[in-house]
């Protein structure tokens, strides 16, 4: 009888060690989220001293096509999701992720707290806050101011217009050599994200309708092919080896992008390149996002009221937010960092200058826009029309009308 | 010695009958999970528009919808050409070049010959990480080796003229990414053909060869009469490998340009690479399903075209 009793115990244990263990959080992310993340568990441990939080990290594209297998199989789903900016449309879409907005989570009255092109871009058409803004990325020009002044040209001439972007881009090649930008396609991606109109997406407005072939695009193919036809791209993609040799050589003299990439610059892409670059709002007064991370939590959730919990610490926080800022360099969707005096510190890698206050403007000044799950594809389908322009000839009424065509077919499926 | 009950022989009996079909089970299970369900779901698949982050619930049959859509689609038959293209330029002197090599290891080469095709054969068990840092090395515009050798030639005497002024952009125009493409696939498979036609001239009698010589058959006539045709069997086998393998080209192209995405204008983009595409950053899988099924329908016509032109002489079609 003892002997059986024991073995009972003995099968028994793992189940009440399990019911024993710590309740736990899962939180799917990825790099420099992660980091953020883990950062926060002090913080998450003082709230919830009884909830474990486990940060489950994978590469970008990893991570999300991870989600989309969970979501897909509702199998080994966490508790929260972080999705990035271009990820966004496709899950916002999908019925998949919680509203936000409900009474249940009542985030609508925490959305005011927020830059709205971010809250804008987590809501959907029909009304549905899916996500929580946990950094924006500002779009930004980084310059190098060495190379501006050998051209005798000046940050005014630069920035007034595009046409005058690119007429200094000339001066900058002939005098220095250098590039004005990495590709031309870098400039055709501000421009059609920047000039938006209300209730527009980059390529499809909120009604579905298809917006690519428009002044907008034309415009931004005019210039892409200007900017080729005069060499002034060193035709290298970002993130490639021979993009970062052109930033670290000053062969490629500026850089449209989010406001992060100065850490990167800073820390591995250019450091040797200290003190010469600058920062800058973008040319022709625009402003746009680049990037941003956003919590979901998906409707198969175990914890959703710890999960919301957890959101509301990473992204309601100033503390955390700041935290996120100054180690990570993401850039605060929270309205109520910005007063902090971290945005006033002067920045050494960028000579000194007080970039973060630049980039304070122009996350507050970038309009609302609309994100779509056709995004993704219609960024292919329009990057294939610019490449037939600038490597095959293709005139751009032609080619625009094309990829219109072509992007229209595949909305008509969904 | 008590018999033995009828019920305990007939269980004897079922237990020995089943025997093989338990010792199978293991391989059959795997396969019936991991191989015909796939097959089987892609089938259904095809059929059907489904969006994975909708969940299994979205999912709704289309008929041939997925078929008619894909056969519409400019970048299908885009995608189809380049996969035809490279398969024709790297597969075609795989071949050319194996065959010669094969033999001239085979007959000139005997101390030596292992290292060399252990030498040839290296590219091939390489690892993909390492063909792209490579490849990243070899063909950057500005601070590759080819474009570095290039401008060296170009310096010398009477070689200017006939060599570009500029670096090439090897793999960002769309002009050069296909052959560059092409040569990467190439110099990766060239090794394993010569393996397999190595392995296949070693089991050629030597007596046949010796036969001819008395006869006073020469160098070039042996090769044209004797190994030629006793490697038919052999270039069967090969070409056949390299037609699937040539219309599965994906992970060559992937890695090598800029984010996998087949180069400007997709002139590298094969059918593989726009399938993957289609389903995992497009979220298509009824399409990607449906472009699977027409590849392997290409992959299908062309091995039957080989098998036919290539099969043993009197063997039935």
């Amino acid at each position: 009888m003892q002997r059986r009793q024991l073995l009972i115990a003995g099968l028994l244990s793992p189940l009440l060690a399990r019911a024993q263990a710590r309740a736990r959080l899962t939180v799917a992310a990825f790099p420099s989220v992660d980091a953020i993340l883990k950062a926060a568990n002090g913080d998450w441990q003082a709230r919830e001293p009884g909830v474990e939080l486990e940060v489950v990290s994978r590469a970008m594209v990893d991570h999300h096509t991870a989600m989309v297998t969970s979501i897909a199989t509702r199998s080994h789903l966490p508790d929260v999701i972080a999705i990035e900016l271009s990820y966004l449309g496709r899950f916002a879409g999908s019925g998949a992720l919680e509203d936000l907005s409900q009474p249940a989570y009542g985030a609508r009255e925490l959305s005011a707290q927020f830059v709205p092109f971010a809250v804008r871009q987590a809501t959907t058409p029909q009304g549905a806050l899916v996500a929580l803004p946990a950094d924006v990325a500002p779009g930004t020009l980084f310059y190098r101011l060495d190379r501006l002044e050998k051209s005798g040209a000046d940050l005014g001439e630069l920035t007034r217009s595009w046409e005058s972007f690119v007429a200094t881009g000339v001066r900058l090649k002939a005098e220095t050599g250098a590039h004005l930008i990495a590709h031309a396609r870098d400039l055709k991606d501000v421009i059609v994200r920047a000039n938006m109109g209300p209730n527009e997406g980059t390529y499809v407005d909120h009604a579905g309708r298809v917006l690519v072939d428009s002044p907008r695009f034309h415009r931004a193919f005019e210039l892409a092919r200007q900017v080729r036809v005069q060499g002034l791209d060193a035709r290298t993609t970002a993130w490639s080896s021979e993009w970062a040799e052109g930033l670290r050589r000053g062969t490629i003299a500026t850089q449209m992008m989010g406001s992060w990439l100065a850490g990167h610059l800073c820390s591995w892409l250019a450091p040797t390149t200290a003190g010469l670059w600058r920062a800058a709002q973008l040319p022709d007064g625009v402003h746009c996002a680049w990037g941003g991370t956003f919590y979901a939590i998906p409707k198969e959730a175990k914890n959703k009221p710890l999960a919301l919990e957890l959101i509301k610490l990473m992204t309601l926080d100033p503390k955390r937010q700041l935290a996120a800022f100054k180690s990570e360099d993401s850039f605060p969707a929270l309205l109520e960092t910005y007063g902090d005096g971290f945005f006033e510190a002067p920045i050494a890698f960028l000579g000194g200058q007080r970039a973060r206050l630049i980039w304070r403007d122009a996350a507050q000044a970038i309009l609302p826009f609309s994100v779509h799950r056709l995004d993704p594809i219609a960024t292919e389908i329009v990057d294939s029309a610019l490449d037939d322009v600038l490597g095959e000839g293709v005139d751009i009424p032609t080619a625009l009308g094309e990829a219109q065509r072509m992007l229209e077919r595949r909305a008509l499926r969904a | 010695m008590r018999r033995p009950s009828a019920g305990f022989r007939l269980a004897a009996r079922l237990r020995i009958a089943s025997a093989p079909y338990l010792f199978l089970s293991p391989f059959l299970l795997l396969f019936a999970v991991f191989g015909l369900v796939p097959l089987a779901f892609s089938v259904a698949m095809a059929c059907m528009r489904w969006d994975p982050v909708e969940g299994f619930g979205s999912m709704r049959f289309v008929g041939a919808e997925n078929f008619a859509f894909t056969l519409g689609d400019p970048w299908f038959w885009k995608s189809l050409y380049n996969t035809l293209w490279l398969s024709l330029a790297a597969g075609v002197p795989q071949h050319v070049v194996a065959i010669p090599l094969a033999y001239f290891l085979h007959r000139a080469l005997a101390r030596t010959r292992n290292a060399i095709v252990a030498a040839y054969f290296l590219p091939y068990i390489t690892s993909t990480v390492a063909i792209a840092i490579l490849a990243s090395a070899l063909f950057s515009t500005d601070y590759g080796l080819v474009n570095d050798a290039v401008r060296s030639l170009a310096a010398l005497p009477g070689l200017g003229s006939l060599l570009p002024a500029e670096g090439v952009d090897w793999l960002g125009s769309s002009r050069a990414v296909k052959p560059t493409v092409a040569i990467v696939v190439f110099w990766r498979y060239v090794g394993f053909n010569t393996v397999l036609y190595l392995a296949a001239l070693q089991a050629i009698p030597r007596e046949i060869y010796e036969a001819s010589e008395i006869d006073g058959a020469g160098a070039w006539m042996r090769f044209r009469f004797i190994t030629l045709p006793l490697l038919r069997p052999t270039m069967l086998f090969g070409v056949t490998l390299s037609v699937i393998g040539g219309l599965q080209l994906f992970e060559e192209p992937f890695i090598l340009t800029p984010d996998g995405r087949g180069g400007p204008s997709h002139a590298a983009m094969t059918t593989a690479m726009y399938m993957y595409r289609t389903a995992f950053e497009f979220n298509d899988f009824g399409s990607a399903s449906a472009i699977s099924w027409l590849l392997f329908a290409v992959v299908g016509i062309l091995v039957f075209v080989a098998y036919r032109w290539l099969r043993p002489r009197g063997a039935e079609a």
